[in-house]
């Protein structure tokens, strides 16, 4: 009743192949931003905007990094962590030799560094693919994990291996460093995390996009009409290592305020593959879904029996909020096995013809 | 060119100035690679027969290991039982516990799934990794467990050979892992070869459909395929927990097994073999030899490498079918 | 279909939830201690032991006493499963409801908390782990790793081991192995265990365990047959420590002549190699058993009433540990109480209480704990370590046995390359704020 085109007429192809179609979709996402914007910020507590927003979009962002590679590409990646490493380490060192350059800018530079480390480790994709390639981002993961730990120069020479975010400033405003408050981290991560979203919606609904599905469906016959596929590829390594990277950065100087090199292990990379399979491969919307669910379903599992006044040892319940994770991973696979996004797509179709369906 | 002399030369002449050390890497070597054949064994199972890439084989091997630790525990808490008794009861109702796991994991998860992409299946097994651990830590505890060696008549204590002026140490509890593990592929594949479900087994694995249509039933062996690499998981289990201890740690050395099934071929038992004995091989000669110019602690990497060279090369494995795509 | 929906719907509202749930425990008539602990993942081996014993005595104070002071101590653990990420959840969720001390028994986890103490005005007591460098009272004034660092436990055990051999002059020459955790626990002793090889004139090996092979560590023994040292330093944690005794006893290293740091000490640790693990030294600095006053008050008081203890690991090394722990913040908390003249002590208060803690030999007996530990005399405000002594225990097979006496650090070799990583570390960090807080007069 309320969500319905009729009436919505589209007199040019602009319009027609516009993101957002209808325009109660539009409606939508200008909601979901003003609430981003201004609620949160004006509303949340600190909890809320430390321990749930902030990780939730760098999440978000990681998990659209790998959608693209994963979802859209159909490269499947289990180096996201290390990748995320190299994003926060090279900001590390980026902005410990020139503090007088914006951190803001050396967060986005930082992405190119991965990007390019991505690209080396893309290399092999050319030959191998599905499990096999996974198995050879695994050494990614771990080859770059153990240059963490063993080169010195990568955390300044700090006698206990970690790098520690210096307060870096945007005009008066702190940006990093325990100084900052976490209202200002997040409306920068938030910025971030919009902006390159966006950026991401307009790569995959154009050239470039149409190029990975093709070579995702199945890539001899996208060679065969005329798509290169060894570009195309290392392209999707880049751009999805530059959105790790990014996010990665942010994990440390907007969010952690400080990591060891176990920070980026292979737990972070399979915790980001959950994201984008829970919330669908190949959906932008699927890595916030995924990011939502998958990050925070154990916050809330870890609240709900003191809620409901259940005497529960904390490790008992950290022990059943595995076990119902599991079980819901399984669940929501057998339900929908394309991920949360389609759920998604499948309610706005039902909202479409309600209350009438017939 | 010292670089160079460090690299090319200097590790071999250090492998002949002491070949008893040689000896004993390539030995350890070995051992390890047979507990990582294993676990790689338990992956090509269940990947032959269902197409199921199976994350959690690494904490299956946990699981196995901490319910026959916890049952074993139980009964001989139950009065004055013979700890020999006690454990191989424990064993037996191990068993038992890899069974109902099998039908369950068929039931609630692979039938709701059937015919879904890869990377669903993949993804549920993932699910299925929490829930084990979740299970396992709710019910045995997150504290690291011994290993019932000696109440299942595992050899303890080490054997010296004296030879080349050093000596090459054999623990016997290796020893006896490379016979079980040994005897247990000489049972699979003679159960995969001679026996009617083996005929079934390899006929689903050549084609769902053509087996489905001569009457083979899918399900069936389905649980046959998950039971026999909760088997294997057992058996992991028990090897590897005996060198260390029974927990939850262990199933980040399941991860080893993928290079090895890079190297071996997911679909290929001799490959998993194979490939097991060349990883273990390989890994501790290079961390040996060739650590120490990078700092050591590179086996936690150079497994992946050796996969990925060998990758380059032969794409679909040591063993592994030749992947004929059709467009 | 409506299934879907409702999840949908479901996962929206827990969205909107979570900010009303956290702060729901505010109201509070009590000293609120949260104590991070880790009973599940990879490092429960040796997490649930030292979990038990922290809460064990506070909850025990609480039982028998009433609290400190007067006042209920509120106790509530937090699981982080020794994940940094896990860590700093549990550190916001608890930040609302006013902690007055944070416990993150977790090196990764300290390092993040460290800049956020002095924002938050929440001391961080990180015992015996954490940043070394964090003992600069004048640098990190919100702080605390009584009552050794890393370095201080290596001068130890290099003290041990040259009075063994009869001197430092008798080192030269020697060949000593360092075996650890390939991260920034194992990697920070380094650079002074280079230093001493190089005044001594003893050679280093360094064997790195990653964390991914800390149960696979056949080769770093192999190499140690090969290099054969003449002793072996251990920083080991989890389930590296029993593996690493276990391969010792394997290539027949002499256990005599492996010592390890005070987190390679469990009995679990030791107990798996049998008698392959005879002889295996480590650093203490606290007392084993059972055979405590207040330990027996918590037998009586709390374990099987409000404890996930068993009662035959009452007394163990690491749960005794956790013990120690709780009697730092119970003495802290009691300091503060006296300076500040306040029964309700808030997280400033306790800082000072931290930075005025005192257990002379007298009081650890009134406590109920005599000669439990070395009186900790030493923690001032430009020291918030205070370098205190240890002992060399060693496993008889069964148990711990303690094998020297009380064994002071080198504090003069430690304290100035910990003023170094200190200036350094605030060089790092511009904008690092200048201490602030006034220090107290001790009384």
């Amino acid at each position: 009743m309320f969500y319905r085109e009729a009436g919505q007429y589209k007199t040019s192809y602009v319009a027609d192949q516009a993101v957002f179609p209808i325009r109660q979709d539009r409606y939508g996402i200008a909601i979901i931003l003003l609430v981003a914007f201004v609620a949160i910020p004006f509303l949340g507590s600190t909890f809320l905007l430390q321990a749930v927003m902030i990780p939730f979009l760098i999440y978000s962002l990681a998990a659209i990094g790998l959608n693209l590679l994963t979802g859209y590409t159909g490269l499947l990646s289990l180096g996201t962590g290390a990748f995320m490493g190299v994003g926060a380490y090279a900001c590390y060192k980026l902005t410990s030799v020139f503090p007088e350059v914006n951190i803001l800018v050396w967060i986005i530079a930082s992405g190119f560094v991965a990007a390019a480390i991505g690209i080396l480790f893309g290399l092999p994709s050319l030959r191998i693919k599905g499990f096999y390639l996974a198995i050879a981002t695994l050494a990614a993961q771990f080859f770059l994990q153990w240059c963490f730990v063993r080169i010195p120069w990568l955390v300044n020479y700090n006698v206990s291996n970690a790098i520690e975010v210096p307060q870096r400033q945007l005009g008066e405003i702190i940006l990093t460093g325990p100084n900052s408050t976490p209202l200002t981290r997040y409306m920068v991560v938030l910025v971030i995390v919009v902006v390159m979203t966006w950026l991401a919606s307009n790569i995959v609904h154009g050239r470039i996009g149409r190029m990975w599905m093709a070579v995702r469906d199945q890539d001899i016959a996208a060679e065969l009409m005329g798509i290169r596929l060894l570009p195309t590829k290392l392209l999707a390594f880049a751009v999805s290592s530059f959105y790790c990277g990014v996010a990665g950065a942010m994990l440390v100087f907007l969010w952690y305020g400080g990591a060891e090199a176990d920070t980026f292990n292979i737990n972070q990379s399979f915790f980001v593959l959950f994201m984008i399979i829970i919330g669908g491969l190949g959906s932008l919307l699927g890595a916030y879904f995924g990011a939502a669910l998958i990050f925070g379903l154990p916050i809330l599992l870890r609240y709900v029996p003191a809620e409901l006044g259940l005497p529960l040892h904390s490790a008992t319940v950290e022990h059943l909020s595995f076990l119902v994770v599991g079980v819901l991973i399984i669940f929501f696979l057998i339900v929908e096995p394309h991920g949360l996004a389609r759920l998604w797509q499948i309610a706005k179709q039902k909202l479409r013809v309600w209350p009438f369906p017939y | 060119m010292d670089l160079l002399y460090k690299i090319f030369l200097d590790p071999f002449v250090q492998m002949g100035a002491a070949p008893d050390l040689l000896l004993q890497t390539l030995w350890e070597g070995l051992v390890g690679g047979v507990l990582y054949a294993l676990i790689a064994l338990g992956f090509v199972l269940i990947f032959k027969a269902s197409g199921v890439f199976n994350f959690a084989q690494g904490i299956m091997v946990v699981f196995a290991g901490l319910t026959l630790v916890g049952l074993f525990g139980v009964i001989s808490g139950l009065g004055n039982v013979n700890e020999h008794v006690a454990a191989f009861a424990a064993l037996g109702l191990t068993v038992g516990v890899m069974f109902v796991l099998a039908v369950g994991i068929e039931r609630l998860v692979l039938r709701p799934l059937v015919n879904q992409p890869d990377i669903i299946l993949f993804m549920a097994t993932f699910g299925l990794t929490y829930v084990l651990i979740g299970v396992g830590e709710l019910i045995f505890g997150g504290e690291p467990k011994v290993m019932i060696t000696g109440e299942l008549f595992l050899p303890r204590g080490s054997t010296d050979w004296e030879v080349f002026g050093g000596f090459v140490s054999f623990q016997h509890i290796d020893l006896a892992a490379a016979i079980i593990a040994s005897l247990m592929v000489a049972g699979l594949a003679v159960f995969f070869s001679k026996t009617r479900i083996g005929r079934a087994l390899r006929a689903v694995a050549d084609s769902h459909k053509a087996a489905l249509s001569v009457g083979i039933s899918l399900e069936q062996i389905w649980v046959i395929v998950w039971f026999a690499s909760g088997l294997v998981a057992l058996v992991t289990g028990i090897m590897w927990a005996a060198r260390s201890d029974v927990s939850f740690a262990l199933q980040i050395i399941a991860l080893r097994a993928l290079p090895v099934l890079i190297l071996g071929g997911f679909t290929s038992i001799p490959g998993a073999i194979v490939g097991g004995l060349i990883i273990g091989v390989g890994e501790k000669l290079g961390e040996f030899y060739w650590g120490p110019l990078l700092g050591g602690g590179i086996e936690s990497w150079l497994a992946y490498f050796i996969a990925l060279v060998f990758l380059l090369f032969r794409p679909q494995g040591l063993f592994g079918e030749k992947i004929i795509e059709r467009v | 279909m409506r299934l879907k929906g409702l999840l949908i719907g479901a996962m929206l509202g827990a969205m909107a939830g979570t900010p009303a749930l956290a702060p729901a425990a505010l109201a509070q008539d009590g000293i609120y201690v949260p104590l991070f602990s880790y009973r599940t993942g990879p490092f429960a081996g040796s997490g649930i032991p030292i979990a038990n014993g922290m809460s064990d005595y506070l909850n025990m104070l609480n039982a028998r006493d009433g609290g400190i002071g007067g006042v209920r101590l509120i106790v509530e653990e937090c699981e982080t499963g020794y994940d940094t990420k896990k860590g700093v959840e549990c550190y916001e969720s608890t930040k609302s409801k006013k902690p007055v001390v944070t416990n993150p028994y977790s090196t990764g986890i300290t390092l993040q908390l460290i800049p956020k103490a002095a924002v938050d005005k929440i001391p961080v007591l990180s015992m015996a782990y954490g940043l070394s460098a964090s003992a600069d009272g004048e640098r990190f004034p919100w702080v605390f790793n009584p009552p050794a660092t890393y370095w201080d436990g290596l001068s130890m055990i290099m003290k041990y081991i040259a009075g063994k051999e009869g001197g430092f002059d008798k080192l030269k020459g020697k060949t000593i192995g360092y075996i650890f955790f390939d991260g920034g626990y194992g990697r920070e002793p380094i650079p002074l265990l280079e230093q001493f090889a190089k005044t001594y004139g003893f050679d280093t090996k360094l064997y790195p365990v990653p964390a991914a092979e800390m149960q696979n560590q056949s080769a770093q023994w192999l190499s140690v047959r090969r290099d054969r040292p003449n002793y072996m330093i251990m920083w080991g944690w989890g389930a590296m420590n029993p593996t690493a005794v276990r391969e010792a006893a394997r290539t027949n290293f002499p256990m005599d002549r492996f010592l390890g740091v005070w987190w390679s000490g469990g009995e679990d640790d030791a107990r798996p190699a049998g008698e392959g693990a005879k002889g295996y030294l480590t650093l203490n600095f606290h007392g084993v058993g059972a055979d405590y006053p207040a330990i027996q008050d918590i037998v009586k008081h709390v374990i099987g009433k409000n404890s996930q203890t068993p009662r035959d690991k009452v007394g163990e090394n690491l749960y005794n540990r956790g013990v120690y722990n709780s009697v730092l913040i119970a003495e802290a908390i009691r300091t503060a109480q006296q300076i500040t003249g306040k029964k309700l002590v808030t997280g400033e208060d306790v800082r000072r209480g931290l930075e005025s803690l005192t257990i002379t030999e007298a009081r650890w007996k009134e406590i109920g704990l005599p000669g439990f530990a070395a009186p900790i005399t030493n923690v001032s405000c430009t020291d918030h370590n205070g370098h205190h002594a240890a002992y060399m225990q060693q496993w008889d097979g069964q148990k711990w046995v303690k094998v020297s006496d009380w064994i002071t650090p080198m504090k003069e070799q430690v304290r100035p390359l910990l003023e170094a990583a200190a200036k350094d570390y605030v060089e790092k960090n511009t904008g690092w704020p200048k201490r602030t807080e006034a220090c107290d007069k001790r009384s």
